[in-house]
C-alpha cells in the first residue's frame, strides 16, 4: 500500500469518526435521548486489529434480496471473514444492524430487519463467534444508506451490518 | 382539569319561532355520502354575527374554519360571500330565503359570538334554503375562548350531521411522525394536530428516532415505538402531561407495532426474537403479557375490531405479507386478503364493516379497503409508495402516509369511495398518521 492510498485510507477514516456514525458506537452504555447513537476512534485502517480496518478491509455489510434473508455465497464469504476477525479479536462487542428498502411498509420492515439480522447473527454463531458477544437491531427502512427511487439504492440498503466497538 | 373545562358546552336553543313554514312537501336536503355524489352541494355561510365588540375577531374565523371542514368533504360547495345577495344582520331575524336560492344555494349556516372576558358563547343555525325550513334546531355552545376552534369543529360536526346522517368527524385530533433532516439521518418526532393541520405541538423532542403513534380510544393517551435506547421499544405516553412509560419491554427483544384495545386497557403488539416476529397482548395496568401467534414467520401491524372480539393483521407465513383474522385469545388465523401483490398494515374501521390496508403491486402501492372476509376489495389510492391507513372516527375518510420521489412524505387523505385525495396540511414532512376518536 503506497503512501497515497494510506492518506486516503486515512482521511476516510477520519470523516467516518466525525460524522457520528453509529458503527463502531458503544452499544452497551445506552444514552438516554441520544438515540443509542456515540461515536469512538476507528483507528488506523492499516492497523489489522482496527474498525477501520474491519470496516473497510473486512467489509461490515451484506446485501439481501427483496423481502429475503437468505445469504448469498458473496454474503457467506463476507461473513466467514468477518468470523474469522471477530474471532480473531475477541474483546470487541457486536451489534449486528438489519435494515430494509423503502419498498415496504414501516412495520413490515421493521420485522424484516430483524430476520436479516438475526440471520447474520445465526451464521457467525455458527462459525464460531461467541453469542454472548453479539446484540441484534432492526432499523426497518428508517436508516437507509443510499437515497434514490430506483433499484441500485433498494439493492444497498437491503442489507445487514456488523458494527464492532470496544 | 383543563381538558374538562376548556369542553364546549351544547345547549338546544328554545324558542325558535321564526322560520317561516313551507306548506308544500319538499324533500329534505340530504346528502348520501355512500353513494356517487358527482356535484358538491352549494351552502353560503356568511361571516358569524358578533353580538359583542369583543366577539368582533372571532365572526369571520368561525366560519372559515367551519367552510374549511366542510368543502373538506368534498361534499359540499361553498359559495363565497362576494356573490351573497342576502346579509344576516341578526341571528334572530327571520331569513329571506329568495335571497339564497337566487344565488343556487341548497344550505345556509349562520350564526353568532359573544365573548366575555375568557368565555365564548357560539350560536348557529342550518337551513335547507330551497324548502326554508330549519335543519334542526339552532345550537349553543359555551366555553373557554382558547376551545374556540373546538367550537367551530363542533358545529361542523351538527352541519356534517344533519346533512348526512352521519356523526362527524371535525372535532379531533391527529397524531403523527413530523420528519427533518436528511433522509440518511432524518429526524422523527411524535407530533399533535387538530385534523384541519391547527394547533400542531411536539410530544417528543427528536433526540431519538421516533415511529408510527397510536391513539388510546378515548384519545388522551398515545402509543409509539422509540429508538432511545438504540433498539425499538413501546413507550405509553399521556398526551396532556406528556409523562411517559416503557411497556412491554423485554431485554434482548425488539417491541414495536403497538395498537391499543378498544376498551384502552390493554396493547397487542410484535415482538421480535431471533429474527421470528410474534403477535403479543399486554395488560398494560398489570403487565400481564400473553403470546397470540407462534408463526416463526413475520406477524405485525395489528389491529382490533372495534367489539374487541377479533384481531387483524399482517403476516408472511404464506411466503409474502398477508392479512388474516383471528380470534382475540389467538388460535387459528383466516387468511383474508385474496388479491395478487402483498398486503400490510390492516386497520378495522370504528364501524366494523370493513377493513383499510396497504397494497403493493407491479411496483405501485395502494390503500385500499375490503370487508372484514376479505371481499369487496377495493383500491383507492396509487403511488410510488402510500401507506399506513387510520380512519376518520366516523370510518368515512381514511388518512395515510404518501412519500412520492423528489417530495417529502406527506400526510393525504381519502373518501372510502375513493373521491376527495387531498392533502393534509403539515408544518414539514409528516408521516405516519393516527386519527383520533371524536374528542369527548
Amino acid at each position: 500500500m503506497n503512501l497515497i492510498t494510506k492518506a486516503i485510507l486515512l482521511v476516510a477514516a477520519l470523516a467516518l469518526a466525525a460524522c457520528n456514525n453509529p458503527r463502531g458506537g458503544d452499544f452497551n452504555d445506552p444514552l438516554s435521548g441520544s438515540g443509542g447513537i456515540t461515536s469512538s476512534a476507528l483507528g488506523d485502517p492499516n492497523d489489522p486489529t482496527s474498525i477501520a480496518y474491519f470496516n473497510q478491509t473486512i467489509g461490515d455489510t451484506v446485501n439481501f434480496t427483496v423481502d429475503s434473508s437468505d445469504l448469498s455465497a458473496q454474503a457467506q464469504t463476507i461473513l466467514r471473514t468477518q468470523a474469522v476477525w471477530l474471532n480473531r479479536f475477541p474483546t470487541y462487542q457486536i451489534l449486528i444492524e438489519g435494515h430494509a428498502d423503502e419498498r415496504g411498509t414501516r412495520e413490515y420492515n421493521v420485522a424484516l430487519g430483524a430476520r436479516r439480522a438475526a440471520r447474520v447473527q445465526q451464521f457467525l454463531i455458527a462459525e464460531g463467534v461467541s453469542a454472548s458477544r453479539i446484540r441484534t437491531v432492526s432499523y426497518g427502512k428508517e436508516r437507509p444508506v443510499e437515497v434514490c427511487a430506483e433499484q441500485r439504492c433498494w439493492d444497498a440498503n437491503r442489507r445487514a451490518v456488523t458494527a464492532v466497538s470496544r | 382539569m383543563t381538558q374538562i373545562s376548556r369542553r364546549p358546552v351544547l345547549s338546544l336553543l328554545a324558542g325558535f319561532a321564526l322560520a317561516p313554514k313551507v306548506a308544500l312537501a319538499q324533500t329534505p336536503l340530504r346528502i348520501e355520502i355512500t353513494e356517487g355524489v358527482i356535484e358538491p352541494v352549494p351552502y353560503a355561510i356568511p361571516d358569524f354575527i358578533p353580538e359583542n365588540s369583543a366577539g368582533g375577531q372571532y365572526a369571520a374565523a368561525l366560519a372559515r374554519v367551519i367552510a374549511n371542514n366542510l368543502t373538506g368533504t368534498g361534499l359540499l360547495r361553498e359559495i363565497p360571500s362576494t356573490a351573497h345577495i342576502g346579509r344576516i344582520t341578526s341571528f334572530d331575524a327571520p331569513v329571506q330565503f329568495p335571497d339564497w336560492r337566487a344565488i343556487n344555494a341548497r344550505a345556509l349556516i349562520t350564526g353568532a359570538v359573544r365573548v366575555n372576558g375568557q368565555q365564548i358563547t357560539v350560536k348557529f343555525r342550518l337551513f335547507d334554503v330551497v324548502s326554508g325550513q330549519q335543519l334542526g334546531d339552532g345550537l349553543q355552545l359555551d366555553g373557554r375562548t382558547d376551545a374556540w376552534r373546538r367550537m367551530a369543529h363542533r358545529v361542523s360536526d351538527q352541519v356534517y350531521q344533519r346533512l348526512t346522517g352521519e356523526t362527524g368527524y371535525f372535532d379531533s385530533r391527529v397524531v403523527f411522525i413530523a420528519e427533518s433532516g436528511p433522509r440518511e439521518a432524518r429526524r422523527k418526532q411524535v407530533a399533535i394536530m387538530d385534523q384541519d393541520g391547527e394547533n400542531v405541538q411536539f410530544l417528543t423532542d427528536g433526540s431519538a428516532l421516533a415511529i408510527a403513534p397510536r391513539f388510546s380510544p378515548t384519545g388522551d393517551r398515545i402509543l409509539f415505538t422509540s429508538y432511545e435506547t438504540g433498539f425499538p421499544r413501546i413507550y405509553l405516553m399521556d398526551v396532556a402531561t406528556r409523562r411517559r412509560q416503557v411497556v412491554g419491554d423485554q431485554p434482548g427483544t425488539m417491541t414495536f407495532a403497538p395498537r391499543f384495545s378498544p376498551d384502552g386497557g390493554s396493547m397487542i403488539y410484535s415482538l421480535s426474537v431471533d429474527g421470528s416476529t410474534d403477535l403479543y397482548m399486554l395488560n398494560i395496568a398489570n403487565g400481564q403479557r400473553w403470546q397470540l401467534t407462534q408463526s416463526g414467520a413475520i406477524d405485525t401491524a395489528p389491529s382490533f375490531a372495534p367489539d374487541g372480539t377479533r384481531i387483524v393483521f399482517e403476516s408472511d407465513r404464506s411466503g409474502t405479507s398477508q392479512i388474516y383474522v383471528m380470534p382475540l385469545q389467538g388460535g387459528a388465523a383466516t387468511r383474508i386478503s385474496q388479491g395478487q401483490g402483498r398486503y400490510s398494515t390492516p386497520v378495522w374501521s370504528p364501524r366494523g364493516d370493513l377493513i383499510a390496508f396497504t397494497k403493493s403491486h407491479n411496483g405501485r402501492f395502494h390503500i385500499g379497503v375490503m370487508r372484514t372476509d376479505g371481499s369487496n376489495e377495493r383500491l383507492l389510492t396509487a403511488s410510488y409508495l402510500d401507506e399506513g391507513p387510520t380512519w376518520s372516527p366516523n370510518g368515512r375518510v381514511i388518512m395515510f402516509t404518501r412519500d412520492e420521489p423528489g417530495t417529502n412524505p406527506a400526510l393525504m387523505s381519502v373518501d372510502i369511495t375513493g373521491r376527495n385525495l387531498r392533502r393534509v396540511p403539515t408544518p414539514g414532512a409528516a408521516s405516519d398518521p393516527a386519527w383520533s376518536p371524536l374528542l369527548p
